[in-house]
């Protein structure tokens, strides 16, 4: 079951050919699928030998196989991973249920919805990230976003086989529908908004890869322990492709913060103008971008209390992070958890049902996951001996979405009246400046081996090749 | 030796890790644990058996330690760093080190296996690193003969190396490495050993390897290679420093009754050689096991070893050549072969005492795949990880 | 005249004798510093730039050269010395004398124009405030920050016009000049080529050469008019206005020239080739080309046109050059101008939008004709060539006809088909992007541009036009 057959138009390990009717129509949606990564894919990249990790089986062993591959023969398929035999719905009101191979009629539009929403982000990352490959700053990164690209264009071959699978008529229009919106179209967006943003250069590339895939991960996680097995297999599997692009984006940003903290050393200055004139990205510009994407990713977990959170729960469809690993009564009736709200120019702290809190429990795992991370960069600047360390801003920052959307809070937690916020905001959100400077140092370096100036190389290379391996091969 | 009580820990590298959960979620023994502030793996219930390497994104985990006293999960927690290798050896390594060259290109090279292979369970024990980049060994040429055909488009040799005192031990299928000083530094290319167990000549301490002089990279632009065109140009009695053996799975089952498959282009020839030299000094003892070998050139004069093979006593081997370029004839490719043979390849596959070996460019992988699978008749894909846990199936290929 | 440099707004128009109109400039001036700190090119507010500053309109004093930072160049407010016994010379009123003071009839008309010509000034400062960021070398670095500073003074020339000659109301324009803001979602600037970010020197090039050139030529019409100031303010910031056409044919002429070099060395004409050794392709280059020139071709206005017909008429705006036609009237006077429906003849007077077109269109052959040649001499077969004016219009009788750069009608589906052959895609705008990476090495220059023939005020190439404020 875990050998993936590669011989078949669809590589997969849910013995497709079984299923003649649900093969045909993936067939016929898969050179839809090629035509859209023809048109919105890596932009003029058809020709490039890359050093690609492929999966060929789901089990350790198999699924890291490398080798150079043009991205458009590159195996897209459908990898569940294994069944877990006797598994069951581990939370909410059917409980102890065996879980559901098949969709239950009263979820059927919940569950597609999720599915949709979910899948619908894959390939607008896909988009987001197109140009990219113009400004690489190394070959090894080149490489890396497009081992991005390509799984993301995997995971949604995934939510397609879902839907496809197990909702009919209904799911192949979404499946349609997923290559038909683009991000940023005006006509058709994508339907979150943070997925229609530009990715302009590779400092932000690298920051919506560490936060933004971070988020994707939570839903992941979250999704992987659903009572719809099929979901839960497939998330699963994702989560292990999704781990790689958490790395290029922390090791990316900490390569950057590497780079400036050599010159800052080498030249024992702090001072912003003479650092950019070095052509490195300061500190606190980091800490901008940081503040940037993290507050706008939070919006993508939704309010903090939330009724459709509470029934997608209590529903079986959606779980907690490491929802078995939590030693409660997974029905949460009758527990508390705290959420925040603002009252006059104070933020106060107060319990609400722990049902209703999943979007804001989410988001506090996800936020505290982050927050590991950043220790780990701030151990660059104490290595170098600079005192400057980076910090999440407070959850209220800059927030569209939820009981901060009305206020404006400061970094460090304070409600601010609009007259300083807008005084202010400048220091802590990217500046239009602060943008066309990092965009002045995105040019391409493709010389094995060698980076661009305002990052450092990696500790090591992909699969113990050497960093200055040609990662890529350009036709 | 000191040495000897040194035990080779799995650790994971706190500077590169980034917390993904991915080793332990993979670790099918639950040998990988964490704290707020690093993974780590417990030392007393890692088994090594590299299931969490392939998984890891950011290579944290391919991280190990030479050490007598095994680094505790309350040390590792601790860790900012992954502590300095030990230095009491100087910046020697140690024998019985693979050197991180070696391992690296062993790993490229027998990917297509699908993960890591246990040797078969009757082969010989090996000996493997008894010399090491910095520690070498010093062997002379005690031969340099051409293989192909003087009009051939490529250059392949037979070049044997005595080793005169020094012990070298090797078996069937092992490698050494060639080290060749440069003026920044030395050049380090890995050659599997083309002769069996006891000496090109029989009770001579020598082996014997088959070169090819690289003259133009993949793509056919012209490039020198170094350490081909070193060994390419020795005379007789030339010295050169020799790093191995190397190798501890892809080799030949002892048992009398072990049936060989042999897959092999150019000079992927040369293990196959010393296993199929291995079985004829003992043909005489009437031990049983069927070689069955397929071999791939452009045309007969670009085969290495192709008078002494068409010499081979049928009731010792089974040869099918397959060649690409011969003119008149239709173009035939190794697959296509085996494909020919399938009813005699699917029965020997059936039998638990089979054994496969395929060495060669990497370019062969796919074609033999996809014949193994219509001839085998079975879902090839499992057959394969049944046999490759087995110890039954063995790649090579560059 | 000489320039006043001694009060705190350098003029030629004897400000320190009408009080309350220096209270009134002086409290805008503050304002307009503002503006430029927030919507200049701020970032480069330390540095020494190598700028000409006028200090008198006479043909020695006003190109003196020196270095500046560019909040303390001396914006002022200066105009073309007086002509004795000046006579409007074209219209209905031709040959009376012309207006020291703003006839009330024309009050609304001339603020409306003043208002546009001016809106647009500010507009492009902000619309570049980010290039100095990816500059090519130090030279153009310098070039672009002289524009600048120029449309800065062309603001206030505009200003001057508004606070002296229309009161209460001219002041409240004078702010709103300030308050627009182009690409502003809520209150952009007038018209719509000036709210498009300048986002890669390739545009810039290309902005300058078309979209300055129809600066020049609104400023030409607005020379002839018979309200006498607004003449004398047009005639010095045409001047000023010659040295950002220069940066904008000398530079595309440059790309040209880097180019051919490139795709000798590689012997190629390749596109893909060319762009991966860092070179813009010509026919990238052309694609360029038909976006600006198309988007500046809609700046002149409907084809036919009452309001240019009035204007006309009542002396306010003439034809560029006006002198040089043989009928300053346009009385009875018909003209044939093509349309999608076929020729049709109307009133000449009507047609001034489109006579001022043609005119303009053919200024623009004058760099082509150049760069052409440097491709003829190279050997190439390939000619740059200006579209079509009825391309890609979207005002006047070619709205949204589907036609080719090469003036074709064809079929919408064809022309959205292929709309990408002919102006720059979005992947061709992220490969220019790709290619803007800020030099500023003295001499140095960007691997797609060639160095100028010569440097600035007879200093070498190499010199430092601008000192980096930290470095």
């Amino acid at each position: 079951m875990s050998g993936i057959n590669y011989s078949e138009k669809i590589p997969n390990n849910v013995d497709l050919a079984s299923n003649r009717t649900l093969q045909r129509a993936l067939e016929h949606w898969q050179p839809n699928y090629l035509k859209w990564w023809a048109d919105m894919g890596p932009d003029k990249s058809t020709s490039f030998d890359v050093y690609l990790r492929t999966a060929v089986s789901v089990d350790p062993k198999g699924w890291a196989h490398y080798d150079y591959v043009r991205m458009p023969d590159y195996r897209w398929g459908i990898f569940l991973a294994p069944a877990e035999a006797g598994r069951q719905v581990n939370f909410g009101a059917h409980k102890g249920d065996t879980a559901w191979q098949e969709v239950p009629g009263e979820y059927r539009s919940t569950l597609r919805r999720i599915i949709v929403t979910q899948g619908d982000t894959e390939p607008a990352s896909v988009e987001q990230q197109r140009h990219l490959g113009l400004t690489c700053p190394s070959l090894y990164d080149l490489r890396n976003i497009f081992q991005v690209n390509v799984e993301e264009g995997r995971h949604l071959w995934a939510m397609v086989y879902l839907l496809h699978a197990h909702f009919g008529k209904d799911g192949r229009e979404e499946g349609e529908a997923l290559l038909a919106r683009r991000s940023g179209d005006a006509d058709n967006p994508r339907i979150l908004t943070a997925f229609n943003e530009k990715t302009p250069d590779w400092l932000s590339f690298f920051m919506f890869t560490f936060i933004t895939d971070r988020d994707g991960k939570f839903q992941l996680a979250a999704l992987a322990e659903s009572g719809f097995d099929p979901l839960s297999r497939t998330c699963r599997f994702m989560l292990t492709e999704e781990a790689h692009h958490l790395f290029v984006g922390e090791s990316g940003v900490a390569r950057i913060i590497e780079r400036t903290c050599e010159l800052m050393a080498q030249h024992r200055t702090d001072d912003v103008a003479k650092l950019r004139g070095l052509g490195v990205i300061d500190l606190p510009t980091l800490q901008r971008y940081l503040n940037f994407h993290f507050s706008v990713t939070s919006d993508l977990y939704g309010s903090e209390v939330s009724s459709n959170a509470a029934s997608f729960y209590t529903n079986g469809l959606k779980g907690r992070f490491q929802e078995t690993t939590i030693g409660d009564d997974h029905r949460l009736e009758s527990a508390q958890y705290p959420v925040m709200e603002v009252i006059g120019e104070r933020i106060v702290t107060r319990n609400v049902g722990a049902v209703t809190a999943l979007n804001e429990r989410l988001r506090d795992d996800w936020t505290h996951d982050l927050e590991n991370a950043i220790e780990r960069w701030n151990r660059i600047p104490e290595k170098h001996g600079i005192g400057f360390r980076f910090k999440l801003p407070h959850k209220g920052f800059h927030r569209r979405i939820g009981v901060f959307a009305e206020h404006h809070v400061s970094p460090d937690g304070k409600v601010l009246a609009e007259a300083e916020w807008t005084h202010r905001h400048q220091q802590w959100l990217p500046s239009a400046e602060d943008r066309a400077f990092v965009q002045s140092l995105m040019g391409r370096v493709t010389e094995p081996g060698k980076f661009a100036n305002w990052i450092a190389p990696p500790r090591q290379g992909i699969n113990k090749q050497p960093v200055n391996f040609e990662y890529v091969r350009f036709g | 030796m000191q040495t000897a009580e040194l035990i080779r820990q799995h650790l994971i590298d706190p500077e590169i890790c980034i917390r993904c959960n991915t080793c332990e979620e993979t670790c099918p023994i639950d040998a990988i644990t964490h704290d707020s502030r690093n993974y780590v793996v417990k030392p007393e219930i890692c088994n090594n058996c590299n299931d969490c390497v392939a998984p890891c994104p950011t290579g944290a985990i391919d991280s190990w330690r030479s050490i007598a006293k095994p680094y505790s999960t309350a040390e590792q927690f601790a860790w900012d760093s992954l502590p300095a290798a030990a230095e009491d050896a100087g910046n020697e390594d140690r024998p019985g080190d693979i050197p991180e060259e070696v391992a690296r290109f062993a790993a490229a090279a027998s990917q297509a296996q699908g993960g890591t292979a246990p040797p078969p369970w009757s082969a010989a024990h090996p000996y493997v690193g008894l010399y090491s980049l910095a520690r070498p060994a010093i062997a002379t040429c005690a031969g340099n003969f051409r293989l192909t055909a003087a009009d051939a488009g490529s250059d392949i040799r037979h070049i044997v190396l005595d080793f005169g005192t020094t012990a070298f031990p090797v078996l069937e299928g092992q490698s050494l490495a060639v080290i060749v000083a440069l003026a920044g530094g030395q050049h380090v290319r890995m050659y599997s050993i083309a002769s069996p167990r006891n000496g090109e000549r029989p009770g001579y301490n020598n082996v014997s390897l088959t070169v090819k002089r690289v003259t133009e990279d993949r793509d056919g632009k012209p490039v020198r290679g170094i350490a081909s065109n070193f060994l390419c140009d020795l005379k007789k009695g030339d010295q050169l420093s020799v790093a191995g053996p190397f190798g501890s799975t892809f080799l030949m089952p002892n048992h009398p009754g072990a049936n060989l498959i042999m897959i092999c282009t150019g000079t992927g020839s040369a293990p196959m050689r010393a296993m199929t030299e291995r079985r004829r000094r003992r043909l005489a003892l009437k031990e049983g096991g069927e070689l069955m070998l397929f071999f791939g050139a452009r045309t007969p004069g670009e085969l290495p070893y192709f008078g002494p093979l068409m010499k081979l006593p049928v009731d010792l081997i089974d040869v099918q050549l397959a060649f690409s370029r011969v003119s008149g004839k239709a173009k035939e490719y190794v697959q296509d072969r085996m494909r020919a043979c399938g009813g005699k390849a699917a029965r020997l596959l059936a039998d638990e005492n089979t054994y496969v070996y395929l060495c060669g460019h990497k370019q062969m992988e796919q074609g033999v795949e996809a014949a193994f699978a219509e001839i085998c008749g079975v879902d090839w894909n499992a057959m394969k990880e049944r046999m490759r846990s087995a110890g039954r199936y063995h790649v090579e290929t560059y | 005249m000489a320039i006043d440099y001694a009060g705190k707004i350098p003029n030629n128009v004897n400000l320190a004798n009408d009080r309350t109109l220096q209270r009134a400039l002086e409290h805008w001036q503050p304002r307009f510093l503002q503006w430029w700190h927030e919507m200049g090119p701020s970032d480069f507010e330390k540095a020494d730039v190598y700028l000409r500053t006028a200090t008198s309109v006479d043909a020695q004093g006003w190109a003196q050269y020196g270095a500046v930072r560019m909040p303390d160049y001396r914006w002022g407010i200066f105009l073309a010395d007086a002509v004795s016994d000046r006579r409007i010379h074209f219209g209905d009123r031709i040959g009376q004398a012309v207006w020291q003071q703003v006839p009330g009839e024309h009050r609304s008309t001339l603020r409306r124009l003043i208002v546009t010509q001016g809106d647009t000034e500010p507009a492009s400062v902000e619309q570049q405030r980010l290039l100095g960021h990816s500059c090519p070398s130090l030279y153009d670095l310098r070039n672009l920050f002289q524009i600048n500073v120029e449309e800065g003074r062309h603001l206030w020339a505009m200003v001057y016009l508004l606070h002296a000659y229309f009161g209460r109301d001219g002041r409240e324009e004078a702010e709103e000049l300030l308050a627009r803001h182009s690409g502003d979602a809520d209150k952009p600037r007038i018209l719509t080529t000036f709210n498009e970010p300048i986002s890669d020197w390739l545009s810039l090039y290309c902005f300058t050469y078309f979209t300055d050139r129809d600066g020049k030529y609104q400023l030409k019409s607005l020379a002839e008019s018979a309200f006498d100031p607004l003449s004398r303010t047009c005639r010095f910031m045409l001047t000023e206005e010659a040295h950002h056409m220069f940066v904008g044919e000398t530079g595309i002429g440059r790309v040209v020239k880097r180019t051919l070099e490139v795709m000798k060395e590689l012997a190629t004409d390749d596109a893909a080739r060319i762009r991966a050794h860092g070179a813009v392709d010509l026919p990238l280059l052309q694609k360029y080309l038909n976006f600006w020139c198309s988007s500046s071709l809609d700046l002149f206005g409907s084809e036919i046109s009452s309001n240019a017909a009035a204007n006309f008429a009542a002396g306010l705006k003439g034809r560029p050059d006006e002198s040089t036609y043989d009928d300053h009237v346009l009385r009875d006077r018909m003209l044939d101008l093509q349309t999608p429906q076929g020729i049709e003849q109307v009133p000449a007077l009507n047609a001034l939008n489109e006579v001022m077109r043609e005119s303009y269109l053919k200024d623009c052959e004058i760099g082509l004709k150049r760069w052409n040649r440097a491709i003829e001499r190279a050997g190439h077969a390939l000619r740059l060539a200006l579209p079509s004016p009825h391309f890609r219009r979207s005002i006047g009788s070619w709205v949204n006809q589907p036609v080719t750069p090469e003036g074709k009608l064809v079929t919408q589906d064809e022309y959205a088909g292929r709309i990408g052959e002919w102006i720059p895609t979005e992947s061709d705008r992220a490969f220019v992007r790709s290619l803007m990476r800020k030099v500023v090495e003295p001499g140095k220059m960007a691997t797609w541009v060639a160095p100028p023939e010569r440097g600035v005020n007879n200093l070498p190439v190499e010199y430092e036009y601008v000192k980096l404020g930290s470095e």
